[in-house]
C-alpha cells in the first residue's frame, strides 16, 4: 500500500505544478478539489481501518472535494471572472520556482527523521512542496480568488503532513480545524463578493488605498 | 464553571441573533459581560483542578490573560451600547454576534491546556473578528478586512504545521502523539531536536503573525485603522494577548526541553527589537491617529517579546505589561473612536483641539498617551521599568540601551501626533456632529483609566501573587 500512497503523493506534487502554470480559475479550483480528494483517500492507505478513519475520509472528501470548491466557484460565478490576468510574476518563472521549491523540500525532508514505519514515504517533501506552492500562488497572483486558492493549496500541504498523525489526533481537534477552514473560506467568499461590488473587480492590486505615504 | 465561560457568550450570541430590534440588541453585550466578569472573579479566587483528561485547566498564565480579556470586554460592552446608539442606520446584528463568539473563543484560549484546541479557538477569534473590521462597509474597510483575513489565516496555518511537527516529534520519541501541555513538557527532553526546532520556528512565525510582531505585522495598521474603535480595542487588547498566551505555551515547552529555549529567546529578542524599531520609524509623522495606535501596538508586542526573551526578572514585567498594554490600548481606542465620531475624520489635518471640543474624550486620549508611553504614575511605567532594569541587571546592555532608545523615539513620534490633536483650538470650518460625550461613551474608558492608575500606584495583593505564580511557570524561581 505504501507504494500506492507514494504515487498519490507524487500526483499531489504534480497538481501543484499544474496549478502554477494555469491562468484559468475554474481549472485551478478543480485541481485543488482533486488534490483535496487525494488527501482524503490517503489516510486509509497508511493506517489500519477504523471508524474514526472512515469518518475522516468522508468528511475530508466532502469538505475539500465538494463544499469548498463549490463555495469558491460560486464566488467566481458571481464576480464574472474566468482568468487570472497578469500575475506579478509570470507563469513560466513561477513554474520554475515551483520546481526549485519542490527540490528544496526534498533536501529539507532529509533533515527530519521519520518514525521507522513511515520511513520511505514522501509525506514530508510533498507537504513542504505543497505549502510552498500555496505561498507562491498567494504572493504572485492578483485576483482575490487566486489568493484564496493559494491559501487552500497551503492548507492542503499542512493536511498532507497531518495525515501521518490521523490516528493519534483527537477527533475534536481535527473537526475543529476543518470547520475553521470551512468557515474561513466562507467568509473569504463573502468578502470577495463585497470586493467585486465595491471595486467592480476582484483585483487585489486595486486594494492600495491603505499604505504609508 | 469553566464551561460557562465558553457557553455563556455563545448563548448571548444566539440571543443577539434572535432579537430583531436594533436598539435592544446591544443590551445583550453588557449583560453577558457582567456575568462573565463575575465568573472570572470567582475563577480567579478559586480555580477548579485540571479536568480528568488534562485538557481544561485555568493555570496562572491563563488567569492573567482571562482577567485582561474579561475586564476589557466588559468596558467595551458598556461602551458599545453608547456607540451603537449613534450608528442606528446600520444593523448591528453581525457586530454583536461577532463580539460574543470572539469572547467565547478567547475564553477557550485561556482555559485549555491542549495546544490543538488552543489553535482552533485562536483561529475562531480570527474569523469571528473579520466581519467586525468590515463594519463600516466601505472600500477602505474591505481592503483592511481582506489583508487581515488572508495574512492571519496564513499565519495561523503555519502555526498548525508547527503543531503537527510538535505532535510528530512526540510520536517519533515514544509512539504516542500528544499535544497536551503536561506530557509534552515532561517528555520534552527526549524529543528529536530537529523536529522540535522546526516546530518552534513555524509556531513562532505563525503566532507571531497573529500577534503582529514585526516583520509580520503588515495587516495591523490597516485593520486597526479601519475597524470601529471598540473592535480595535478588542483586537489590540484581546486577540494580541491570546496569541501571546499561545507563544507562552511554546515557551514553556522550549523551557522544558532545556536546549531549544536558547534559540527561542534569541528569536524573541530579535523580533521584539525589530518591532520596536519599525514602530519608532513609522510612528513619526503619522497623520492618521488610529494607524498610529496600530504602530503603538506593534511596539508593545515587541516589548512583550523582549520581556519574554530576556527571561528571569523581566518575565514578571512581561506578564504585567500584557495586562497594562491591553487595558491602556482599550482606553486609547475607545477615546479615539469618540474623537473620530465627533470630527468624522481621523487625520491630524482636521482633528485639532480635541480637548476643547470633547474635554472628556480628548482628556482620556491624552492620559492614555501618557500612560502607554511609560510615564509614571500609570502601570505601564512599572512593567516597562521592570523589563528594562532586568535587562541591565542581567548584563544585556545592548538590549536595554536599544529598548530605552526606541521608547524615547516612540514617545517623541507619538507626541508629535497626539499633542496637536488635543491641544489648540478646534477648526471652525467643520460641520457640527451629532456626537457629544455621554456617560456610556466616556464612563467605560474612564473606569479603565482609573484601573490603570490604581495598578500603577498600588497593585493589589492578589494580582502580584498571580503574576509571581505566572512567572514561576515560565522558569523563574519564586
Amino acid at each position: 500500500m505504501n507504494a500506492f500512497a507514494d504515487q498519490l503523493l507524487v500526483l499531489v506534487m504534480l497538481i501543484n505544478l499544474v496549478m502554477l502554470g494555469t491562468s484559468r480559475l475554474i481549472f485551478s479550483i478543480r485541481a485543488v478539489a482533486v488534490q483535496g480528494v487525494i488527501i482524503g483517500i490517503l489516510p486509509g492507505l497508511i493506517h489500519p481501518f477504523s471508524g474514526h478513519l472512515a469518518a475522516i475520509t468522508v468528511v475530508m472528501i466532502l469538505a475539500k472535494g465538494v463544499i469548498i470548491p463549490y463555495l469558491i466557484s460560486d464566488a467566481v460565478r458571481k464576480a464574472h471572472i474566468r482568468r487570472e490576468v497578469e500575475p506579478f510574476i509570470g507563469y513560466v518563472p513561477t513554474l520554475l520556482l515551483g520546481a526549485v521549491f519542490t527540490a528544496f523540500s526534498f533536501v529539507f525532508a532529509e533533515k527530519l527523521p521519520l518514525a521507522p514505519e513511515h520511513q520511505d514515504l514522501l509525506f514530508v517533501p510533498a507537504s513542504i512542496a505543497t505549502l510552498l506552492t500555496g505561498f507562491l500562488i498567494l504572493t504572485t497572483r492578483r485576483k482575490a480568488i487566486s489568493q484564496v486558492i493559494g491559501y487552500l493549496v497551503m492548507e492542503n500541504g499542512i493536511f498532507v503532513f497531518g495525515l501521518l498523525l490521523t490516528e493519534a489526533m483527537p477527533v475534536m481537534v481535527e473537526a475543529g480545524a476543518l470547520l475553521d477552514l470551512l468557515v474561513g473560506i466562507f467568509v473569504m467568499g463573502i468578502v470577495i463578493n463585497h470586493i467585486s461590488r465595491e471595486f467592480s473587480s476582484i483585483d487585489t492590486s486595486r486594494l492600495r488605498a491603505l499604505k504609508e505615504e | 464553571m469553566l464551561n460557562a465561560l465558553v457557553l455563556l457568550p455563545l448563548i448571548g450570541a444566539l440571543c443577539a441573533w434572535i432579537i430583531p430590534d436594533n436598539r435592544l440588541r446591544p443590551l445583550v453585550l453588557p449583560v453577558v459581560a457582567t456575568v462573565h466578569i463575575i465568573l472570572t472573579a470567582l475563577l480567579l479566587g478559586n480555580a477548579p483542578p485540571p479536568s480528568p483528561g488534562g485538557w481544561i485547566w485555568l493555570d496562572p498564565l491563563g488567569k492573567i490573560v482571562l482577567l485582561c480579556i474579561s475586564l476589557l470586554f466588559a468596558v467595551c460592552a458598556f461602551y458599545a451600547v453608547g456607540y451603537l446608539s449613534y450608528r442606528q442606520e446600520r444593523s448591528n446584528r453581525v457586530l454583536c454576534m461577532g463580539l460574543l463568539v470572539c469572547l467565547s473563543a478567547m475564553g477557550t484560549v485561556t482555559i485549555t491546556q491542549h495546544l490543538g484546541l488552543l489553535w482552533v479557538a485562536l483561529e475562531t477569534t480570527t474569523v469571528s473578528m473579520a466581519p467586525l473590521i468590515y463594519f463600516n462597509h466601505n472600500a477602505r474597510s474591505i481592503e483592511a478586512t481582506w489583508k487581515y483575513l488572508l495574512l492571519c489565516s496564513v499565519g495561523i496555518g503555519l502555526a498548525l504545521l508547527g503543531l503537527l511537527f510538535l505532535a510528530y516529534s512526540t510520536y517519533v520519541a515514544h509512539h504516542d502523539a500528544t499535544l497536551l501541555l503536561a506530557p509534552l513538557m515532561s517528555s520534552a527532553r527526549d524529543l528529536n531536536p530537529a523536529w522540535l526546532h522546526a516546530a518552534t520556528i513555524f509556531l513562532l512565525v505563525g503566532y507571531g503573525t497573529k500577534m503582529g510582531l514585526a516583520p509580520l505585522h503588515a495587516w495591523k495598521p490597516d485593520a486597526y485603522g479601519e475597524a470601529p474603535g471598540l473592535v480595535g480595542a478588542l483586537l489590540a487588547g484581546g486577540l494580541v494577548n491570546c496569541a501571546f498566551l499561545a507563544i507562552l505555551r511554546v515557551y514553556q515547552i522550549c523551557l522544558a526541553s532545556g536546549t531549544e529555549i536558547l534559540f527561542f529567546k534569541q528569536a524573541l529578542l530579535g523580533m521584539g527589537l525589530v518591532s520596536m524599531a519599525f514602530a519608532a520609524v513609522f510612528m513619526a509623522r503619522q497623520a492618521d491617529f488610529k494607524r498610529m495606535l496600530a504602530y503603538s501596538s506593534v511596539e508593545h508586542v515587541g516589548i512583550l517579546a523582549i520581556g519574554l526573551g530576556l527571561g528571569k526578572g523581566a518575565l514578571y514585567g512581561a506578564l504585567f505589561h500584557l495586562l497594562n498594554n491591553g487595558l491602556t490600548k482599550g482606553v486609547l481606542f475607545l477615546s479615539s473612536g469618540n474623537i473620530h465620531r465627533s470630527y468624522s475624520n481621523k487625520t491630524t489635518d482636521v482633528v485639532k483641539g480635541a480637548l476643547t471640543r470633547l474635554p472628556w474624550s480628548g482628556g482620556l486620549f491624552l492620559a492614555g498617551f501618557i500612560a502607554i508611553t511609560g510615564s509614571p504614575p500609570f502601570s505601564p511605567f512599572i512593567s516597562e521599568y521592570t523589563i528594562v532594569s532586568s535587562a541591565f541587571i542581567d548584563g544585556h546592555y545592548w538590549v536595554g540601551g536599544l529598548f530605552l532608545f526606541f521608547l524615547v523615539v516612540v514617545f517623541i513620534g507619538m507626541a508629535l501626533t497626539v499633542l496637536p490633536m488635543v491641544m489648540g483650538a478646534p477648526p471652525t470650518d467643520i460641520a457640527p456632529s451629532d456626537y457629544e460625550d455621554r456617560l456610556l461613551t466616556v464612563g467605560p474608558p474612564l473606569f479603565m483609566m482609573m484601573i490603570i492608575l490604581v495598578l500603577g500606584v498600588w497593585p493589589p495583593e492578589f494580582l502580584v501573587t498571580l503574576l509571581i505564580d505566572g512567572a514561576a511557570m515560565l522558569g523563574v524561581q519564586p
